[in-house]
């Protein structure tokens, strides 16, 4: 059995990195041009990587299962990204950030790595504007910050509510000058479908062109994951309709330990779902929090009133209203951390509070920031006596000018007017924090196989805070990865250029034709998305937001029946060699029908309750989730065997030296 | 609602295209387009026919992705709006809807509704970038101020996806619009200074190689840019490329 070593670094936790920066092995200018480095994915992760990669010398293969690498879904993460540049002098540290990512994550990440994540937080601010990334600025020409839930500093970066846009193009621009420099070659509208391991070691993938159909072989030194999160396991999630695990899977089927895989962030201001057809959900940025205040009516009887459409929520007086986070977490208010805010609006929904006519929706209203901001305003402006309305008008122009875009994309889909009536909100899946093992240099179990970004398990425990998983996934890129892999390649300089004819790639390319072949061959009588709404189904019911050991088991005999039935009764249309999108979804929903009964294992075997994972079993009196650090402070990592039914826990102990494990409280 | 298609239809490049009619039943208006076309291709399926071929992905309005010519405009009626966050609430019952794939001969068709836009890379490639490479040595954010009139105005052109909706408007198929904003972005701000004249003459000089047409200053882009991206960005573009 293997053993698990995170090769974490001896010595003080804030001299760690530097030390292992000093320590590591190099890999000369003269030698990075015979080395060969595939990345799949170019969100904030795969793209920071691969410019960075090819800056230093390397020959890059870049892959999209887009038409560009500027399509990435990071593109559409809206609120920003935290550093710890205390620009604020509001008693921002290194430590602070890394203290409060390891207590949002419920004391279930790895310390180095956290701590690593903290300190390289500033550089990545300083290289984004360098790159020409257009941040918020105030008056006086310098950043602005705002804050996110889970912090008491203001310490998060943003371009309006497009940071991700900004910040992907600034990698994509990166990336474009090493493209015209021929030091990355991008594979766009190419998807990785395995991974060739040779001797023990990743040297390789078989890649498929969604356009010609063709199946091909690339090798590499070494092979970079940066393939995302595996949410769309849920069907509906805030991922976009591509967004999959495919990559990831592949590469745990060879070999890879996957973590944590129940570890699951379920946003709680998402745009509720209307109805069957629905395909995804959209998310409203966690910025909205500064300033929208959460809430429901206190009388069962209003609620229902709402619900059948007789009584509108301007009509409820103030005192009729129950701003439920505000009075559960006095200290923290509507600032909560996501799974906490998200598990409350799920518990006065349940009750009956529910705001539209499915009764799951809470509203998020902004009139009181409206009125306070107005108010501000009439004073700058020396109005004396303004009326109500002037002040209103007043507040929601500067509502306007910090969220303007997504109160426009608000209306767009629910044909309501924000700024006149509270928005209704309700949790949905949002980013996966467990993904594939790595230690502490970023490489998997499988050697020369790096993963990085959303798709590895390592930095954000149990649950991530706001404006986090862009900063991981840009230190990941700018700032580990380029160092770390290093230290790999310095043993691979006299490997010489590689071949893909060998048995191996011979094997790879085989299974993966066959599997193709498969779907079209099958011809049966359900299409592919009808068995991904059953899936989504059945992990939303039963692995979602509360979790108990019926329900656990329940959905692992669900999910191996109807992968079964999948296996017997899908059907695909078209043909292998043209572009094929049920083809496409097809390989993606056949992973995600595996990874769901690992996930669903991983819930039942962690007995407690912490971060994202509640087990219903494992709560405090007041309703809470209660935390087991004697028997589970640490990572799961799972090891395939053939089935996920049949893969073997093998377990990282995490080890808190730096800071002393408490219950989360943010009352 | 109940709603007549007429989609663009053609297997492969090689292959002559067509307008195919289908019949919709039952259509919510609480659905987005992209949504209504799932169902389409849902009963493709079921029946033995090809789904729609159509490039989508976030189905929020900013990967860019989608690209469909609704009825005569680019990414249908509506302002400010990208295909997927087109709903159909904005047509009536009983509509003929008219869906065909952005015509312009530096965007090539692959297949159906999804045409290749690789041009648009290859013109930032050519100089959409500030060359500083990795270090975690450059100078502290806060060492530059920008002020916030121009980081705003960088912002709003940089908000561009590259969809290629001012293409598709365009009687020229000009990229001006396009162009326009990328070069702005890295024009109002001072870390774009520096590599500002090379800038401008190699992404015209790329943008006109891949074929795309003059810019007569009709409007039509900004009108259709899903992200209202402001004509002012091609007066700045003109601007810098005579300095330059």
């Amino acid at each position: 059995m293997k053993k698990l070593d995170a090769k974490i670094p001896e010595g003080p936790l804030k001299d760690k990195w530097t030390k292992h920066k000093q320590e590591i092995n190099l890999v000369s200018p003269a030698n990075k041009r015979n080395l060969d480095i595939i990345v799949v994915g170019t969100g904030l992760a795969g793209g920071s990587a691969a410019a960075s990669l090819a800056e230093l010398g390397y020959n890059v293969k870049a892959f999209a299962y887009q038409d560009s690498p500027r399509r990435a879904h990071s593109i559409a993460a809206q609120g920003g990204i935290n550093a710890a540049k205390n620009y604020q002098n509001d008693g921002d540290s290194d430590h602070r950030l890394f203290f409060d990512t390891i207590k949002g994550g419920d004391f279930r990440s790895r310390e180095a790595n956290v701590y690593r994540l903290a300190e390289v937080s500033s550089s990545i601010i300083d290289q984004c504007v360098a790159q020409g990334v257009p941040f918020a600025r105030d008056y006086g020409g310098l950043l602005d910050n705002r804050s996110f839930g889970g912090v008491l500093v203001s310490r998060t970066f943003y371009s309006k509510s497009l940071t991700g846009q900004q910040l992907l193009l600034g990698c994509y621009s990166a990336m474009n000058r090493q493209i015209a420099r021929g030091k990355i070659k991008m594979f766009n509208r190419h998807e990785m479908l395995d991974l060739v391991v040779i001797d023990g070691k990743a040297r390789g993938i078989i890649a498929r062109d969604l356009v010609s159909g063709e199946i091909k072989r690339f090798a590499a030194h070494a092979v970079v994951m940066a393939s995302g999160g595996y949410g769309n396991v849920y069907f509906l999630s805030t991922n976009a309709m591509g967004c999959n695990v495919t990559a990831a899977w592949k590469v745990h089927k060879k070999g890879a330990f996957f973590a944590n895989p129940c570890m699951t962030q379920i946003h709680p201001t998402c745009i509720p779902r209307s109805g069957d057809y629905q395909s995804k959900l959209t998310l409203m940025s966690e910025s909205l929090r500064n300033d929208g205040r959460i809430w429901v009516p206190k009388n069962l009887e209003d609620a229902k009133a709402i619900q059948e459409g007789t009584l509108k929520p301007t009509q409820i007086q103030e005192n009729q209203r129950d701003y439920f986070l505000e009075r559960k977490y006095p200290a923290y208010g509507n600032l909560v951390p996501r799974d906490i805010a998200s598990r409350a609006s799920k518990e006065v929904c349940d009750q009956g509070f529910g705001v539209n006519s499915t009764g799951e929706a809470v509203f998020l209203d902004f009139s009181s920031a409206i009125r306070r901001y107005g108010a501000e305003q009439a004073k700058i402006k020396g109005l004396v006596n303004p009326s109500e309305e002037e002040v209103k008008t007043l507040g929601e122009e500067i509502i306007k000018g910090k969220y303007g875009n997504l109160f426009q994309m608000y209306e767009k889909i629910v044909d309501q007017n924000p700024y006149k009536t509270p928005m209704m909100i309700y949790p949905a899946t949002h980013y996966t924090m467990g993904g594939v093992w790595v230690d502490y240099n970023l490489m998997t179990t499988i050697p020369g196989l790096f993963c990085i970004g959303e798709a590895n398990f390592s930095d954000h425990g149990a649950n991530r805070l706001g404006a986090s998983a862009l900063m991981q996934g840009l230190a990941d890129g700018y700032f580990v990865l380029p160092y770390t892999i290093g230290h790999h390649l310095a043993d691979e300089i006299k490997t010489g250029k590689l071949s893909v004819d060998t048995k191996e790639f011979d094997e790879a390319e085989a299974s993966v034709k066959e599997k193709l072949a498969f779907f079209i061959n099958n011809q049966g009588n359900k299409t592919v998305d009808e068995y991904h709404r059953i899936l989504g189904k059945i992990m939303w019911e039963k692995v979602g937001m509360s979790r108990n050991k019926e329900h656990l088991e329940a959905a692992i005999k669900e999910i191996q029946e109807l992968r079964e039935d999948f296996q017997k009764n899908v059907k695909v249309s078209g043909s292998l060699h043209e572009v094929n999108l049920e083809l496409e979804k097809a390989g993606r929903v056949a992973d995600f029908l595996e990874l769901g009964e690992l996930f669903a294992k991983d819930a039942l075997e962690r007995n407690e309750s912490c971060g994202g994972h509640f087990r219903e079993e494992y709560t405090t009196k007041e309703g809470e989730a209660k935390r087991d650090d004697e028997n589970y402070a640490y990572v799961a990592a799972w090891e395939y065997q053939g089935t996920p039914s049949e893969a073997i826990l093998h377990k990282e102990e995490l080890t808190f030296n730096d800071v002393e494990l408490k219950t989360r409280s943010y009352k | 609602m109940n709603l007549k298609l007429f989609i663009w239809r053609q297997k492969s490049p090689k292959h002559k295209g067509k307008m195919v009619a289908y019949q919709m039943a039952e259509i919510s208006e609480h659905m987005s387009f992209l949504e209504m076309m799932d169902v389409l291709n849902e009963q493709l399926v079921k029946k033995n026919e090809e789904p729609v071929a159509f490039d989508h992905d976030c189905r929020e309005g900013v990967c860019g992705s989608c690209a469909m010519h609704i009825n005569g405009e680019p990414h249908g009626p509506g302002r400010g709006t990208t295909t997927c966050q087109l709903h159909m609430r904005k047509f009536k019952d009983g509509d003929s809807i008219y869906v065909e794939p952005w015509r312009a001969k530096a965007f090539p068709i692959i297949k159906d509704l999804v045409v290749d836009r690789s041009s648009f890379d290859r013109i930032q490639q050519a100089g959409g970038y500030i060359s500083v490479n990795t270090s975690g040595n450059t100078i502290d954010a806060n060492a530059i101020p920008i002020s916030k009139e121009n980081a705003d105005l960088s912002v709003d052109a940089a908000a561009c996806i590259g969809c290629g909706a001012c293409v598709a408007s365009c009687k020229n198929a000009s990229a001006m619009l396009f162009v326009a904003a990328k070069v702005s972005q890295f024009a109002l701000l001072p870390q774009g200074k520096v590599e500002a004249a090379d800038r401008v003459k190699n992404m015209v000089k790329q943008m006109d190689e891949e074929g795309f047409g003059n810019c007569s200053n009709t409007g039509a882009c900004e009108v259709q840019c899903p992200k209202e991206i402001s004509l002012d960005n091609i007066a700045r573009l003109n601007r810098e490329y005579l300095k330059a």
